[in-house]
């Protein structure tokens, strides 16, 4: 799996991706030639307004939907394989810890799963809890956690195996501002330290700027990319690079793109 | 729970002087019937002291179904044919036995329901059909079934324990069945998508995803099941010529003229069903607090 992730030889690939659903409404043209390439320890946001397709994407990329049209690959397989070979971890929306578990017996259940040894697994929830900062809450149940903190758990389990891939659906949309920016910031800590490459949907375009190595704008109805934006940002990023010029710009660019998005529709 | 005893107690207070006018009007009658046969003039209290004693009355006042339970528990020794503890046990064996192949009927059945769908199309609607048949109607038979067939002896148990238990399963697998249907269900798309992302097995999604979030809903249904095996098991002593267990106590009495006795073993009934019901929340608890949930 190693030898295929050579520089320049993109992690995930797609090419003319195509995905309607049928619904009782008729046809729905989720995706439409989609075509997109994301380098290892690359991090890439997919920004657009709600039925842009974004979630569809990264849902594709890990096998949960099925594309209608077009090729696509995830470390040189197809998408079904790589899901097989626990290419990558996922964040959902909303945190979905196991209330009966312990938030450590959280992190556990993919390793339980994937069959690892009891050692291992305890060494393994121990390492990734204090990667995001849990270290001290492994013996307590979901519900005493604030949602901040049962996000960071939710990224633990998604890190707690050795995928390079990270995928995050809209990760942080229900948490308050100050929470998201901490976990913002955490993220790109946790970014420099793994070198995953990580896949990040979202609708803030703050986020999407101080977060990403490449922003993805997308625009609805048929879901399709409207523009890829390669961010001028340094790696090294502290919270206050927003009142920058160069973010200020890529935002406008962003928002621009987003107002493009939705010209023809009207 | 300070604040709930004065309630339940003006509750209970209303019950029991309901209860004692209730007495009085019903048994009054006999009282003056006898009266009138000896030419006595009766006056009002003379009349209400003679319904509170009489032997045989219409409608027992409770301090006298209060004797009656107390001498039925603790005046014969446990083995005895005369004792309420010893029909209750009785009835008890036969509830446990039915509740719990009611469960294991019911878990089993709600397994297949929520993974086949040919079973979801075919088993549900006959389940719901089953409890519509009023169980009275059906216990003759299953009696008959269960006793021509021996089964009791294959398993080398009583026959009676065993055609008593089945009917009891038969009204405890339902609300077993149901909740669990409802219960394996209960995980979202974003959590069977999780596993997904696994690559768990259907055994692993089961094991650690399905089964510990149907436990709540498991619980809530043992509660109405152990109700429901307990009623199963006296209806199964009643068309049965049973001699043991509390529904054939009801029975016996009713037929004999003993409403004392009727009484005492309804009310035994009764707190048998509390205690089962107890002892089921217990075990909820238990299992809540292994599972952490929120106290």
């Amino acid at each position: 799996m190693k030898d295929s992730q050579t520089i320049g030889t993109p992690v995930i690939d797609a090419r003319g991706l195509n995905l309607t659903f049928q619904t009782a409404d008729g046809p729905v043209h989720a995706l439409k030639d989609v075509n997109l390439s994301i380098n290892k320890g690359d991090f890439v946001s997919f920004i657009g307004p709600s039925g842009c397709g974004k979630t569809t994407l990264l849902r594709v990329i890990a096998d949960l939907e099925q594309p209608t049209g077009g090729t696509i690959t995830v470390n040189g397989m197809t998408p079904e394989a790589a899901r097989r070979a626990r290419a990558y971890g996922y964040v959902f929306q909303a945190a979905g810890l196991y209330p009966w578990r312990t938030i450590e017996g959280n992190v556990r259940l993919p390793l339980e799963i994937m069959g690892y040894s009891r050692a291992e697994q305890a060494e393994r929830a121990a390492r990734v809890l204090e990667l995001v900062d849990l270290k001290g809450f492994e013996k307590k149940y979901p519900w005493q956690l604030s949602g901040g903190m049962q996000q960071r758990a939710s990224i633990a389990r998604a890190l707690a195996f050795d995928a390079d891939i990270l995928l995050m659906d809209e990760p942080f949309g229900a948490l308050d501002e100050i929470v998201r920016d901490r976990l913002n910031e955490e993220l790109l800590r946790l970014w420099a330290r793994t070198g995953k490459t990580i896949g990040f949907v979202t609708h803030s375009i703050p986020e999407a700027v101080y977060l990403s190595k490449r922003i993805v704008v997308m625009s609805p109805r048929p879901g399709r990319i409207t523009d890829i934006i390669e961010s001028p940002l340094p790696r090294e990023r502290p919270l206050d690079i927003r009142d920058s010029r160069e973010f200020i710009d890529i935002a406008h660019r962003v928002r621009e793109g987003l107002r493009a998005g939705h010209g023809d529709e009207v | 729970m300070r604040s709930s005893v004065l309630p339940v107690l003006t509750v209970i207070g209303l019950i029991l002087a309901i209860w004692y006018v209730g007495s009085v009007a019903m048994n009054q009658k006999w009282t003056r019937d006898q009266a009138a046969r000896t030419g006595a003039e009766l006056t009002f209290a003379q009349i209400v002291a003679d319904t509170m004693n009489q032997r045989r009355p219409l409608l027992p006042p409770p301090h006298q179904v209060a004797s009656a339970l107390w001498d039925g528990v603790t005046k014969e020794p446990v083995t005895s044919r005369r004792s309420l503890v010893y029909h209750s046990w009785i009835t008890i064996e036969a509830t446990l036995a039915g509740f719990s192949l009611g469960l294991v009927i019911g878990v089993s059945m709600a397994v297949g329901i929520v993974y086949f769908r040919v079973l979801d199309a075919s088993l549900m609607p006959w389940a719901v059909i089953s409890q519509t048949i009023p169980i009275i109607a059906l216990a003759p038979m299953i009696v008959v079934l269960s006793n021509s067939l021996g089964l009791g002896e294959r398993l080398g148990v009583e026959n009676r324990l065993v055609s008593k238990a089945i009917i009891a399963a038969y009204l405890s697998f339902f609300p077993v069945l149901v909740g669990m249907v409802k219960g394996l269900r209960s995980p979202d798309s974003m959590q069977t998508d999780l596993l997904t992302t696994y690559n768990a097995t259907g055994w692993q999604s089961f094991a650690k995803l399905r089964l510990p979030a149907s436990m709540p809903y498991l619980f809530a249904s043992l509660k109405v099941a152990i109700a429901a095996a307990l009623v199963g098991a006296i209806v199964g002593e009643l068309p049965t010529g049973a001699v043991e267990g509390l529904g054939a106590r009801m029975l016996v009495a009713s037929q004999f003229g003993q409403p004392l006795l009727m009484w005492a073993s309804l009310f035994a009934a009764a707190i048998v069903a509390g205690l089962l019901i107890i002892v089921v929340g217990g075990i909820e608890r238990l299992a809540a607090r292994r599972m952490g949930v929120r106290p």
